[in-house]
């Protein structure tokens, strides 16, 4: 099991007015080499579930094992020596003021003692090179560019290359093609889908849009109201359509599915 | 002709201060520009640095030895604020603030309760001293300086190239960012804010030799001083001193520049009470400028997007 999420509880705000169940006694096991897409309305807990695993929100009850280990009070900074990740802002993944080679050179010490050897050396900025290359984004030219020059795609494509340089035993995408227009975004896409193919990585992706939750991953959840009420995997998500993802979520909230964006995306 | 006489007269006194003063604005460039957080205990650790170099000169330590340990006490100031920040919560400029003020009564208490305490210059062989600053000799604090600071930009420009050194870049580029590679932003924090304070007690150390005397208040506006001489050196040189060690070098020229211009303002008849005045007013239109250029111009910032 790569990933456990076990009774997980997560209230915004308790006792006040504005009190939020994000997640409501969350249970979830995710296997090696798994790909889940994870969907849902807004609210419904989403990014929560994806911040309580990558320790950027703290639980109030349960745990999170990851690998085996429980990672349950872990800070974000130490869970990140085995996670890889990626935001849904273009702008959180890199060191704008920072060029990509030395970005990258960051990346891949993630996990490790940083001491006082130089930050990065020729061979590994070779490698980069040739990384960069696949991307057919011209960023292999580009190498002591400052990142905050780039592009929201080529970053996100940069971001997506730091979070797996090391291999992480779990990427975490956070709808980390939102703010894209839709060619980048399915520019972006196809990078995110070669790179988890060639390393076999276990994967868990937010998304907002239903099609592409449909088309990527071998797994999918559908969160809704802090709770997971649909999980497809197997033979049956490989037939997934829109309608029967939209009728499956019908019988088991008992509500129609009303997010306009989620469904035409 | 009287007033360029003059000028030339005041000119290597005040390259000198420019120069020790251009160390402590290094000491700010790393908590204010790399890390991006406004410290304000170098007031106080200014003070604490050349508090505790003349007491100890003054009690018959060596005066490397002397300048060494009050760099120590200034890291330990860096490291109270650091703490107060990191560990207690509270803001970076609050716990700033709190330190500084803490840091007057302990400056007093090592100064033996004295507002003020001689250095001589007669007496002890010290490192700096405004007596030599225009003999042709190796006494001349000039050379010592050049040197100083030339070492000490060295040892900084490899130290922000180490695997350490990049991190905390990152820290201070993007926190987000930092801490999803594995960062442990919180400790880069503190490790910044007592490199900081240590270099800014450093330099409070040898400002007390060069003028004879640490003073309780020597470090009041330090942070201004401080600020005017990063500006002014990205005013003028961020165009062509892309480097890192080039633009530590702008800091300290700077800082050169601002005693130069404070100089020829004295020697105009500017009263010596109004300097604080002076000082606040520069970095307030230094810091200004760049802001209403970008908002009325439509001057793009630095950074732009491009596909």
């Amino acid at each position: 099991m790569m990933l456990e999420i076990k009774n997980v509880n997560k209230t915004f705000f308790p006792g006040t007015i504005n009190e939020k169940v994000a997640l409501s006694d969350l249970n979830l096991s995710i296997e090696d080499g798994e790909f889940v897409t994870v969907i849902g309305g807004n609210g419904a807990g989403k990014s929560t579930m994806l911040n309580i695993i990558a320790g950027s929100l703290m639980v109030d009850s349960g745990q999170i094992i990851i690998d085996g280990k429980d990672v349950t009070r872990w800070p974000e900074y130490r869970r990140a020596a085995v996670l890889g990740r990626v935001f849904q802002d273009p702008m959180m993944g890199t060191a704008p003021t920072m060029q990509i080679d030395e970005n990258l050179a960051i990346a891949a010490r993630r996990g490790e003692v940083r001491g006082l050897r130089w930050g990065i050396d020729r061979e590994e900025r070779e490698r980069y090179r040739e990384l960069l290359k696949e991307f057919e984004l011209g960023l292999e030219d580009r190498l002591s560019a400052k990142v905050g020059l780039l592009s929201g795609g080529q970053r996100q494509a940069l971001t997506l290359l730091m979070a797996t340089l090391k291999k992480p035993k779990l990427l975490l995408l956070d709808e980390h093609t939102a703010a894209l227009d839709p060619k980048t975004a399915q520019k972006v896409l196809d990078i995110t889908d070669k790179i988890i193919e060639k390393s076999g990585l276990t994967t868990f992706m937010v998304t907002h849009n239903m099609k592409d939750a449909i088309n990527h991953g071998n797994r999918l959840l559908m969160l809704n109201d802090g709770k997971i009420i649909l999980d497809i995997k197997g033979e049956e998500k490989k037939k997934l359509t829109v309608e029967k993802l939209l009728n499956r979520f019908e019988k088991a909230s008992g509500e129609s599915f009303d997010d306009d964006a989620t469904i035409l995306g | 002709m009287n007033f360029l006489n003059s000028l030339m007269n005041a000119l290597p006194g005040a390259v000198a201060q420019g120069m020790l003063w251009g160390i402590m604005a290094i000491g700010l460039y790393i908590s204010f520009r790399i890390i991006n957080v406004s410290d304000l205990t170098v007031d106080g650790s200014l003070a604490t640095g050349g508090a505790t170099c003349v007491m100890l000169i003054r009690a018959g330590v060596n005066v490397w030895l002397a300048v060494l340990i009050a760099a120590l006490a200034g890291i330990l100031t860096g490291l109270v604020t650091g703490l107060l920040h990191t560990r207690c919560g509270i803001p970076a400029i609050l716990s700033g603030i709190l330190t500084q003020l803490a840091l007057y009564s302990i400056n007093l208490r090592i100064m033996d309760s004295k507002a003020n305490q001689p250095v001589s210059v007669d007496k002890y062989a010290l490192v700096v001293s405004q007596r030599y600053s225009r003999e042709m000799s190796l006494n001349n604090p000039l050379i010592v300086l050049t040197i100083i600071t030339v070492l000490l930009i060295a040892i900084l420009y490899w130290f922000f190239g180490t695997e350490k050194g990049s991190s905390i870049r990152a820290t201070g580029a993007n926190m987000n960012m930092a801490r999803a590679q594995g960062i442990n932003t919180e400790s880069n924090i503190n490790l910044s804010l007592l490199i900081s304070n240590g270099l800014v007690a450093f330099s409070g150390a040898l400002l007390a030799q060069f003028q004879g005397a640490a003073d309780v208040s020597m470090g009041r506006g330090a942070i201004v001083i401080g600020l005017a001489a990063i500006i002014i050196g990205e005013v003028l040189f961020s165009k062509i001193f892309i480097n890192f060690a080039l633009k530590l070098f702008s800091v300290v020229i700077g800082s050169i520049i601002y005693y130069i211009v404070l100089q020829m303002i004295l020697l105009m008849g500017l009263n010596t009470n109004d300097l604080k005045l002076f000082s606040a007013l520069i970095v307030a239109i230094f810091l200004t400028v760049p802001y209403l250029r970008e908002k009325y111009l439509g001057r793009p910032a630095a950074v732009k997007e491009e596909e």
